[in-house]
């Protein structure tokens, strides 16, 4: 009895310890700027106006507009993973066909590859198409199978579609169903959890792709929130750290929301990866 | 995951099944491999355009000099050997990645692992503190995330408040050569929970049986760590200390954000080292090579973990795997 006290006494200590900087980060974006380096979590007046002219704090542009620059950039990237994972990883799971395995492996040896070995012929392939500062760099790759996680996607649906019982595509293939028919019909409706989890990770790595979207988006007008965010940083010596606290945090809201409503699937994807390979 | 495995062993009872029927076997085998290729194809031509010829190109390119602008012109071995004989920021970007590999990966997977043991017991709330810890980890790759740090541990910062309550007088800890690589090292080790997740799920997975055989003889809860833990973990902690490794081994948005590879270099990360010879200096031949050294240093880890892995991952059953 008094050991599990003990156990949640420590818990909670740690628990505190690995959140007080971000309940100090909620704070601080609601604290005036001579407030700002209090170590006290509560401002003594709560700065509403760190949101409102932080919001507006990059000449032309709200913060508003680069919000909607990430998630036009995350949606096309979303779809076009999910169709082009879920078909990649049906065949390797269920069809048969030459060199299956050794392509299986080609995936896991990818999975390990350096993003750095690609980086300047993929910029100047990119380039010569005329796609730096579009979302193209980003869209392209995902819609084939690749990109930021495409080699863990496919993996993690690969190992789900496995543990499907064969029956029913055998079922299909009897009633004269095609292996299109079988993928469409019956695989990718029982997929949906893993579906899930993969746009989760795909949501939030190309949130936080800083380096990609560094590299290819190179006009404001089209700046996700992270290069913003460190435009905001770099443009003014003394920093307004009270509005760059607020838009910060505001940036890590929507993975902060769909952590905690999806949190199974965050967790079973970390999971399933670690215990399958 | 358990029913996964059952289904598998189904599976495999199946295909024994399907295996008699041969004349069905025999229809699906001419039209499978073209609808496999069909299938695999989004796959195929992303490998062999956005992965494969990218490699051999920038391979060509680490042997020539060239801006984008111009094309590449060849000059053989000389960006290696600039690169090995007169780049000193070449040697300290090397050191400094090194450095950072070695200290945060072990103490980022030990506190995971040593936090997942403890998180491992039948207690109330414990879902509720799995989330506390884990949230860093969702968080903690984010241009956010790395301008709070900055401030965090800047002279005026948090842990400053902090350490003064204890009468330490604390330096710029981002803006001092000695302690920023450290920062840098806090900020990727205080995100251990992405890591303990797993170690969690792999510590479900291990029968209880083994532990009550394990005190039944005696062993002391030490003992049954080493004897039991660790061995049943071990593929596990191999697949964590492959994937940390090479991750840390790119760390650049944080170096880039908190730090810009300063004060004086201390915390210039190869990678930022790398978009920097690409990306400011347009040396895309000199970068081409650096990636490629990258490269063959990450694999040259990858082989020894996997190497060694021989002598301290246990695999339960040869099948099981």
């Amino acid at each position: 009895m008094q050991k599990k006290w003990i156990s949640h006494l420590t818990l909670s200590v740690i628990s505190l310890f690995m959140v007080y900087p971000i309940l100090w980060w909620v704070g601080a974006a609601f604290k005036s700027n001579e407030e700002i380096d209090s170590a006290n979590i509560f401002p003594s007046q709560l700065m509403f106006s760190n949101f409102t002219e932080g919001w507006y704090a990059i000449p032309g542009y709200s913060f508003g507009h680069f919000f909607m620059n990430t998630f036009e950039l995350i949606l096309g990237v979303l779809f076009t993973t999910i169709i082009s994972c879920s078909l990649v990883a049906f065949a390797f799971a269920r069809l048969d066909f030459p060199l299956r395995n050794f392509w299986f492996s080609i995936v896991l040896v990818t999975l390990m590859l350096p993003s750095q070995i690609t980086l300047v012929p993929q910029y100047d392939m990119f380039n010569a198409f005329g796609w730096v500062d579009t979302y193209l760099p980003f869209i392209v790759p995902h819609a084939l199978a690749g990109g930021i996680g495409g080699s863990f996607f496919i993996f993690l649906l690969v190992q789900f579609i496995r543990g499907i019982p064969k029956e029913l595509d055998e079922a299909a293939k009897m009633d004269g169903c095609s292996w299109f028919g079988i993928y469409w019909r019956i695989i990718l409706p029982l997929m949906k959890p893993p579906l899930v989890t993969v746009a989760i990770y795909c949501f939030l790595w190309n949130w936080d792709d800083f380096l990609g979207h560094l590299i290819y988006l190179n006009s404001v007008e089209n700046y996700t929130v992270g290069l913003a965010l460190k435009m905001f940083v770099d443009a003014n010596s003394a920093v307004p750290w009270g509005q760059l606290f607020a838009m910060s945090l505001l940036s890590i809201i929507p993975a902060v929301i769909i952590f905690f409503f999806a949190q199974r699937h965050i967790v079973e994807g970390v999971a399933s990866t670690g215990l399958k390979g | 995951m358990k029913q996964l495995n059952e289904s598998a062993i189904k599976e495999e009872k199946l295909s024994k099944q399907s295996l008699i029927s041969k004349g069905k076997q025999k229809r699906k085998r001419w039209e499978s491999p073209v609808a496999g290729y069909l299938f695999l194809s989004p796959w195929l031509i992303g490998f062999f355009l956005l992965t494969l010829y990218p490699m051999l190109l920038s391979l060509y390119f680490s042997f020539t000099n060239y801006s984008l602008l111009e094309a590449p012109e060849w000059i053989g071995m000389e960006n290696y050997s600039n690169m090995l004989f007169n780049d000193s920021t070449f040697y300290k970007s090397l050191y400094i990645t090194l450095l950072f590999v070695v200290i945060s990966v072990p103490l980022k997977l030990v506190t995971a692992l040593f936090m997942a043991i403890f998180l491992n017991q039948k207690l109330k709330y414990m879902s509720f503190y799995t989330t506390f810890i884990y949230l860093p980890s969702l968080i903690g790759t984010s241009v956010a995330v790395a301008i709070l740090w900055r401030n965090l541990f800047g002279s005026d910062g948090l842990i400053n408040q902090f350490l003064g309550i204890f009468g330490i007088q604390g330096t710029n800890w981002i803006a001092n050569p000695d302690s920023a690589l450290g920062t840098l090292i806090l900020l990727v080790v205080w995100q251990f929970g992405s890591s303990m997740v797993v170690f969690l799920a792999g510590l479900k997975q291990i029968s209880p049986e083994l532990y009550e055989a394990a005190s039944v003889d005696g062993a002391s809860k030490t003992r049954q760590f080493i004897s039991v833990t660790l061995p049943m973990l071990s593929p596990v902690i191999l697949f964590n200390l492959v994937l940390q490794t090479i991750g840390s081994f790119q760390m650049f948005t944080q170096a880039f954000v908190i730090t810009k590879g300063g004060p004086i270099q201390s915390t210039y990360m190869y990678a930022l080292y790398l978009y920097e010879r690409a990306f400011a200096g347009f040396q895309m031949g000199y970068a081409s090579a650096l990636a490629w050294v990258l490269l063959i240093i990450i694999g040259v880890f990858t082989a020894l973990i996997f190497l060694s892995s021989k002598k301290w991952v246990f695999y339960e059953a040869k099948g099981g795997k």
